[in-house]
């Protein structure tokens, strides 16, 4: 089934924020941002925009009747700066004005006097002067201290990843305008539906439910819009309610790039050690995470760096410590994979370093350690369907990684220009919040009397096709058309308390409290069918609109069906609840068994490097995914190659660049950029890996958006192969974005 | 007043020419399809078509609403996704729908609208011509594989085409609304734009809008855009002159130009994307005076001379002599660019043009560098170099190019030119690459053009030992 929303998507008739039409009176806001990286306010001098011919007022914290306050997990996030600024661009102030131009205008007739103060952009410089948001943490296993002595080769080294600009072609933005008994609708373009609704009645003082938090679509979330749509959405409802008119905040692309949060940067030290037949014994890491100047999500990233700092292997003895350092940046934030990535990458690049100072193959390491059935993770949990190493192998094997191997080779071996590196990528990934209270959703499902169906749940649709997916929970429980059904937008008058659609669980959780509903809804129905061939239910049916008695047509079909049971003063809608069941987690102990299940998959990546130039192109990406049985190829694959090549711009040419005063050097598309149609690898191969999917999963297809991207990491690994081959006094090193300039510079290093 | 079509419907608007194209048909006209992305013309999310009248008949191509002067729409034909817009879906948005090209939609209309307006070619359209049509368009979801194999399904169909008649063709193939063929007829009424004597001329818009949109929405400007005299590119005598306002597209695609500079077209590519192509001016690259645009470079190495104007006085200066400082031009207040000379190059002469990016395409150089050489007898007689982001201008080479000429080309003499050429530069550290960066890729790019212009001669291996 293709996904549902692509003929309006074509036609360009999909609705977004900016796309509803607008009322009569509509004002819209610009959002006056810090000019500096860390200072006091001393004064804020608005006159002159205030007295600009068409500006409304000029909203200040002064003006917030509730709190002024927020932050998610740790309430450390003002919503307008108060006394001091953080990062440049934290919102000072927001201008509201007859229109969005004008509003701009008086944007830049503010001044600010600020007396600054020191600025630290670099996470081991704040970790030094004691500036950390969170308290560290350490996850363990086995003990490193004592395993040392037991390793024949021991290795140590550093490891930078940059950040990550999420660059949804649809940036920030809310509407807000008063609905009846002075309450407030908000069409936010957020992840979390919940979580706009909840600060932002925090910020106003209103109980939850006098905010209305409505969520069509997304042009593009990939974690930038799970908090960070927050502050913008309360903006707007704050300026209706305080103007009582309609407000439009939505953010210019300079703005949202300049404000907004990334990916998290990491800094980190690691020790591996290895036995003399290369199984790795033990591995320590110390992680400078840069959080920025808020904590944001990043007390729940730096956890899941955490459980993914081992990668796809098994380390006996791991010691792992991620220390959230505070910055003076914006606030990072989620980003597809959150913070498995940056772990991830320093285990490869252990591995890596490990191989190329034992002059051996890194896959050599990496086979003889992969995790296998019943292996412990460091959290405690144990590996069950480890579907790594079939991966590996059927990879191995299906792309015959020899042959491109020894292809590599002789291709290096007869050019002097060009050379080629390949690497190869696995990938684990756990499915499930990992704080457990999140992994709960509900569905609600409205029968109409004509047969149609309108579903409702928390899930936000944002490209990853969730949408599509449920109509084929409802269609397959039901055994209706597609056509019939329709999906509603997110909307927290009809489904509350809902979770962000973010950690690839979108699907399994909404989708799982869909099946629960419509399996309800079946069972009534049944019963009324029952009751109109006076047989018992059991001998009945539901197939293709048709109700079959002992497998036999009965004359009765979904419509006379759902006009009997209304009739029959049957209820036709239900709200269906689900709660991962099993996963827990113990944050005193750092074990438990966070995950409903995990994800694996290899990647076979292989470059082209113009060695004169410092330039190059990803020939194919190869990979064997384990999407468990696929309940849509379709999505699944667009969700992998996707991801995939957004991990390879992660670690190529995307890179977020600050000065040392904090000013945000790529603030702009032309000077930040994302893979375009000639950067993506020239071929990507997709096969599904042959096994059953888990129970946890939606109809056993397994969770997809995230787990894909970290394949995009062999592109770094690929790279520096390349590298090797023309310069044999390049020092490998561990520093992504591996970007045109660094490579041109390893490649003439002396 | 700006008259225009826009889709099926004629406008007549009092709206300020500078003001953009893309708020007016969101926010004028509540065409919601046409999207705001990035309002800088690197992302293709505001995406439409432009049509112009030649003759009777139409030439399409795409631009970015975003960067276009309303002004700029005036006695043109403007299609956006819902003008392209059927009952059914037209073969175009079918093969995005069938392919899943499409995932969180908001870039697909940008989409969708290049790769009709590539359709719409009046000429034999191929996979690689679909892939360049949407070399503007960022999709931040689909990793685009499943954009390719819808511009791969809509190459073959397009392989029947009416090539000369492409609209009729694409009207009977359910490609276009059958709207389209009245079009020429509307457009003819249209009194051609007055042209406005004001200090600030603007022509694509490509460099002015996204440097300052406030200022020019409330400016008197003068729209160069349309100025049909100064679109021509003809060959006199032994120079071959460009008119200033013709863009990127119109030279890479300009027949005199592929015969006397062939590898024109494939140097181009690297020149932003299409629809910005489309856009800018070669004098906006000019008189923007980036110490790096790609097109002061290019002609700078072909000893190109600017003709400017003012009233009825005309000067012609070498385009090396143009550029003074950085953003600081050797143009009077009333003087403008009308139009650009090149020698015609010798036919034993080589020429060759780099450019290295953090991304290849759609991207500003990091370092960009042109060679002109004659040779005669394996002796170089003649050399012009150029090298931009190493300066404050783009910089003509002078010393090193001077240092060539009565050379043999050998890896002995070039490794000097190199050394004398890192004396001319002096490049600084910003986000497009480190000083150092910059060095080091400039000798790279010399290299570069000498092991591509003698592959039997030069190596790296030698360059380098």
């Amino acid at each position: 089934m293709k996904n549902i929303d692509s003929k309006n998507h074509v036609t360009g008739k999909s609705v977004y924020v900016d796309d509803i039409p607008i009322q009569a009176g509509t004002l819209f806001g610009a959002v006056f941002g810090s000019p500096k990286a860390h200072g006091r306010i001393l004064s804020l001098g608005t006159t002159e925009a205030e007295l600009l011919e068409g500006v409304v007022k000029i909203f200040t914290y002064k003006d917030i009747p509730g709190r002024n306050q927020i932050g998610g997990i740790i309430e450390d996030e003002p919503l307008f700066a108060e006394n001091e600024v953080h990062f440049i661009g934290q919102p000072i102030a927001l201008v509201v004005a007859k229109s969005e131009i004008i509003a701009r205008k008086a944007v830049k007739l503010i001044n600010a006097e600020i007396e600054e103060l020191e600025v630290i952009t670099d996470a081991r410089e704040a970790k030094e002067k004691g500036n950390l948001l969170i308290p560290s943490r350490t996850f363990k296993l086995g003990d490193v201290e004592n395993a040392w002595p037991k390793c024949d080769y021991i290795f140590e080294g550093k490891v930078e990843s940059g950040g990550q600009e999420h660059l949804y072609i649809e940036t920030q933005g809310s509407y807000a305008y008063l609905t009846d008994n002075n309450s407030i609708k908000i069409h936010s373009s957020t992840q979390g539906a919940t979580l706009v609704q909840k600060i932002a009645a925090r910020v106003l003082g209103l109980p939850m439910h006098r905010i209305e938090v409505d969520v069509a679509r997304l042009g593009g979330g990939f974690g930038g819009k799970e908090d960070q749509a927050t502050p913008y959405a309360c903006m707007a409802a704050l300026a209706s309610f305080l103007i009582q008119k309609p407000v439009k905040v939505i953010l210019h692309r300079l703005d949202d790039i300049l404000m907004t949060g990334k990916r998290h940067p990491y800094s980190t030290d690691f020790k591996i050690g290895l036995s003399e037949n290369y199984r790795i014994l033990a591995y320590q890491t110390t992680m400078f995470q840069n959080g920025g100047a808020a904590s944001d999500l990043s007390p729940a990233i730096m956890e899941r760096t955490l459980f993914h700092s081992t990668g796809a292997y098994f380390i006996p003895n791991t010691e792992v410590t991620v220390h959230s350092c505070k910055t003076n940046l914006p606030p990072n934030t989620a980003f597809r994979g959150f913070g498995a990535p940056q772990g991830m990458f320093v285990i490869e690049s252990a591995i890596a370093k490990a191989a190329c100072e034992l002059n051996i193959s890194k896959r050599l390491i990496q086979e003889t350690n992969f995790l296998k059935e019943g292996n412990q993770f460091q959290y405690g949990q144990l590996a069950e369907n480890a579907n790594i190493e079939k991966c590996y192998y059927s990879a191995i094997k299906t792309y015959q990684v020899n042959e491109i191997e020894k292809e590599v080779e002789g291709f290096n071996s007869k050019n002097t220009n060009y050379k080629k590196g390949m690497a190869i990528m696995p990938v684990c990934f756990g499915i499930s919040f990992t704080k457990t209270p999140m992994n709960q959703a509900r569905a609600l499902v409205h029968i109409y009397q004509d047969g149609s169906v309108g579903i409702s749940t928390g899930a936000v649709e944002m490209g990853q096709g969730v949408n599509t997916k449920l109509i084929q929970v409802a269609s397959q429980v039901f055994s209706i058309n597609p056509g019939r059904i329709k999906i509603e937008t997110t909307n927290t008058t009809r489904v509350a308390n809902t979770s962000p659609t973010a950690a690839s669980s979108g699907a399994d959780l909404n989708g799982n409290a869909l099946k629960i509903a419509c399996t309800t809804l079946l069972k009534r129905l049944k019963s009324t069918s029952s009751k109109m061939l006076s047989c018992d239910a059991s001998e009945l049916s539901i197939e293709g609109e048709k109700v079959l008695k002992n497998g036999k047509e009965t004359g009765i079909g979904w419509n006379k069906l759902v006009e009997t049971a209304f009739l029959g003063r049957v209820c036709l809608t239900e709200n269906g609840h689900y709660a991962t069941p099993v996963i827990h987690f113990d944050k005193t102990k750092e074990k438990g068994y966070p995950f409903a299940y995990h994800v694996y998959g290899v990647a076979i990546v292989t470059v082209t490097l113009d060695c004169i130039r410092g330039i190059y192109e990803f020939d194919d990406v190869k990979i064997i995914h384990d999407f468990g049985n696929s309940m849509n190829t379709a999505i699944d694959n667009g969700q992998v190659e996707g991801a995939l090549v957004q991990g390879i711009g992660w670690v190529t040419m995307e890179e977020v660049a600050f000065s040392k005063d904090g000013k945000l050097l790529s603030n702009s598309l032309s000077t930040y950029k994302v893979p375009d149609i000639y950067s993506v690898p020239k071929n990507i191969e997709i096969i599904p890996l042959i096994v059953d999917g888990p129970e946890l999963a939606l109809l056993r297809s397994k969770a997809v958006g995230e787990p894909p991207f970290m394949y995009g990491i062999g592109a770094y690994f690929a790279l520096t192969k390349a590298i090797r081959a023309f310069n044999p006094n390049y020092k490998l090193d561990f520093d992504a974005p591996l970007t045109p300039e660094k490579v041109l510079l390893r490649l003439y290093q002396k | 007043m700006i008259s225009f079509i826009l889709n099926n419907q004629t406008i007549n608007t009092e709206s300020h020419p500078g003001t953009t194209l893309l708020d007016f048909i969101r926010y004028g006209q509540n065409l919601p399809g046409t999207k705001i992305g990035c309002r800088e013309g690197d992302c293709g999310a505001c995406t439409v078509l432009e049509g112009t009248l030649d003759g009777n008949t139409i030439k399409y191509k795409s631009i970015v609403s975003c960067l276009t002067p309303l002004g700029n729409a005036h006695g043109k034909h403007i299609v956006t996704i819902e003008g392209i817009n059927m009952k059914g879906l037209s073969p175009v948005q079918k093969a995005m729908v069938e392919n899943s090209a499409t995932q969180c939609g908001f870039c697909t209309p940008g989409f969708v609208a290049s790769l009709t307006g590539h359709a719409m070619a009046g000429e034999n359209t191929s996979y690689d011509k679909a892939i360049a049509s949407v070399s503007g368009n960022i999709c931040r979801c689909t990793g685009y594989k499943s954009i390719e194999k819808a511009a791969k399904s809509i190459s073959v169909l397009l392989e029947k085409k009416d090539v000369e008649n492409p609209i009729n063709w694409l009207i009977e193939n359910d490609f276009l609304p059958a709207y389209f063929l009245g079009i020429p007829g509307r457009l003819n009424q249209i009194e051609p734009t007055i042209i406005v004597a004001t200090k600030q001329i603007i022509a694509g818009g490509t460099d002015l809008m996204v440097q300052r949109p406030e200022e020019i929405a409330e400016t008197n400007i003068n729209l160069f855009y349309n100025r049909q005299d100064l679109k021509e590119i003809k060959e006199e005598k032994d120079r071959i002159r460009i008119g200033s306002a013709c863009n990127a597209t119109d030279i890479m695609s300009s027949e005199i130009l592929q015969k006397y500079i062939p590898g024109t077209g494939a140097y181009f590519k690297l020149v932003s994307s299409e629809p910005i192509r489309n856009m800018g001016t070669v004098a906006g690259n000019f008189v923007n005076a980036s110490p790096i645009g790609d097109l002061s470079i290019f002609f700078l190495a072909l000893n190109a001379n600017v003709l400017l104007k003012e009233s009825n006085h005309t000067r012609e200066i070498p385009l090396k002599n143009f550029f003074l400082g950085y953003k600081k031009l050797n143009l009077k207040e009333k003087e403008y660019i009308d139009s650009i000379v090149v020698p015609i190059p010798k036919p034993y002469s080589m020429f060759n043009f780099e450019k290295v990016s953090k991304r290849t395409y759609l991207d500003i150089a990091s370092v960009n560098s042109a060679i002109y050489l004659e040779l005669k007898g394996g002796i170089i007689e003649s050399c012009s170099i150029s090298a931009g982001g190493t300066s404050p201008i783009p910089k003509y080479l002078g010393e090193a190019s001077r240092y060539l000429i009565g050379k043999k080309v050998t890896n002995g003499t070039i490794i000097k030119a190199n050394e004398i050429l890192q004396e001319e530069i002096s490049p600084i550290s910003d986000i497009r690459g480190s000083k150092d960066y910059k060095r080091l890729l400039l000798r790279q790019l010399l290299f570069a053009h000498f092991i591509k212009l003698f592959p039997e001669n030069i190596s790296i291996n030698e360059l380098l030992s």
